[in-house]
């Protein structure tokens, strides 16, 4: 049904968002904490960096991340010394360039629901001797399941759907960088590649309402399991 | 033996306080927005005075003076809330055993099953806390609090949320412990007839001054 280039795209697109949200999960959790909870100047400016991939054009991040993590840039070039890794049109920077992306996304319902949580619960852990982490690991991180979970599928899903920083941090290398997007982009450029492009605009609508729809139930179960909710 | 003599000001409330606790139960008596659950806090670790001490027999527990603060899971002090405030995310028994746990087996003063028996709520540990009933959640958030083996109680309003029929349900086990745990504890409660249900030496706070009347007395420097 699908040609080898375009499972290949899929399966690129599939791993590059597995690992946005795997490497997305700890810095997204930390960020939205700090967010949450914290009492820090420049807390404001923070909140907005954090944010600010979600309302510039994404070719601007993906700009950024080549001037930075290119070869020639300085972060690039120190990884590159230090542990032998280079982004730059490797399907790594593909996650780099989506983890900067789906972030946002990522942090914002985790940040809620630290906010949500009855800081009391927190109190009465620390006067059942917990101490901070223990109450943040055995209290706070369960009751912000939810939220974590929405979190990193929303990521899991901007993932396979970002385009912009990608393409202009590591290109568009068939096998390398071609996620699923790519391959469209490439497809609808090619004389008489409307028929793969809409196999695989088929599949990505089908991804993304699978991971909304996977988002919502499980949450609910959560939820449910958490005793936020009746068993209704 | 508990003694403090604290200060603490946030915006334009003021909280002064000197007291001393030295066994038996204390009533803490007066009307909402008193400081009563604040005073609380501070002796728990919750929240920080500005000024003054807190001592638990002799030993300094915060003396902001001398840049000394007592986290509150070091100071051993037990604290009911008035919702209860069970962890939804566990089970009535996994509430029970979370300060329990934490508590080396040397220094535990009750086992798990004395304390179901006493409280009745045996026949409740695998359920979680939404399924519980405003009396049985508050008798859980009790035997939590005791099995966390504290040196002294703090219950804020611990019936506040119930009708005067679980009310009167409730208090024969707070008198249960009262009288066969022997452990301190100081009880909040804007309703003085629930307070002197279970002792007569009462404290009153108003609008953030603790007095102490004939129980207590204020404590030299």
């Amino acid at each position: 049904m699908l040609t080898p280039a375009e499972a290949e795209a899929l399966a690129l697109s599939a791993k590059v968002a597995f690992w946005c949200m795997v490497t997305g999960l700890l810095p997204g959790v930390a960020l939205a904490w700090l967010l949450a909870r914290g009492r820090f100047p420049g807390k404001a400016l923070l909140d907005a960096l954090v944010h600010l991939p979600m309302v510039l054009p994404p070719v601007v991040p993906g700009y950024l991340l080549l001037l930075a993590f290119g070869r020639q840039g300085p972060a690039g070039q120190w990884l590159n010394e230090t542990f032998g890794l280079n982004l730059s049109f490797h399907w790594t920077g593909a996650v780099l360039a989506s983890l900067v992306m789906g972030l946002p996304l990522l942090v914002q319902p985790v940040r809620l629901s630290f906010q949500l949580i009855d800081s009391r619960l927190e109190q009465a852990s620390r006067s059942l001797g917990a101490g901070p982490w223990r109450t943040f690991l055995t209290i706070t991180l369960p009751l912000a399941a939810p939220g974590i979970l929405v979190g990193a599928i929303l990521a899991f899903s901007r993932s396979l759907g970002e385009f912009g920083a990608t393409i202009t941090f590591v290109g568009n290398i068939a096998g390398e960088t071609r996620t699923l997007p790519l391959a469209i982009y490439s497809y609808i450029q090619q004389p008489g590649g409307e028929a793969p492009a809409w196999r695989l605009i088929l599949i990505s609508v089908g991804l993304a309402l699978a991971a909304l729809l996977a988002s919502n139930a499980l949450t609910r179960r959560l939820q449910r399991q958490l005793g936020y909710r009746d068993h209704a | 033996m508990l003694e403090f003599d604290l200060h603490w000001q946030r915006g334009g409330f003021c909280l002064q306080a000197q007291g001393r606790l030295d066994g038996g139960v204390i009533g803490l008596c007066g009307p909402s927005g008193a400081g009563k659950s604040t005073l609380l806090a501070l002796i728990a670790g919750l929240r920080q005075p500005d000024a003054g001490v807190i001592r638990w027999h002799g030993k300094v527990l915060v003396e902001p003076a001398r840049g000394v603060f007592l986290p509150p899971e070091q100071r051993r002090i037990g604290l009911v809330f008035q919702d209860g405030c069970l962890f939804p995310h566990l089970t009535v028994q996994q509430n029970l055993l979370y300060g329990y746990r934490r508590r080396p087996a040397g220094e535990r003063l009750f086992r798990p099953d004395a304390i179901t028996a006493l409280l009745d709520i045996g026949h409740l540990l695998t359920r979680r806390p939404r399924d519980l009933s405003g009396g049985e959640k508050q008798r859980v958030a009790l035997g939590r609090a005791l099995l966390y083996s504290p040196s002294l109680l703090l219950l804020d309003e611990p019936l506040a949320s119930l009708d005067s029929h679980r009310k009167q349900q409730i208090l024969p086990f707070l008198q249960q412990v009262r009288d066969t745990l022997g452990i301190p504890m100081l009880y909040v409660s804007h309703a003085e007839d629930e307070v002197r249900y279970l002792t007569d030496r009462l404290w009153h706070m108003e609008a953030g001054r603790l007095h102490t009347g004939p129980a207590g007395k204020s404590i030299g420097p």
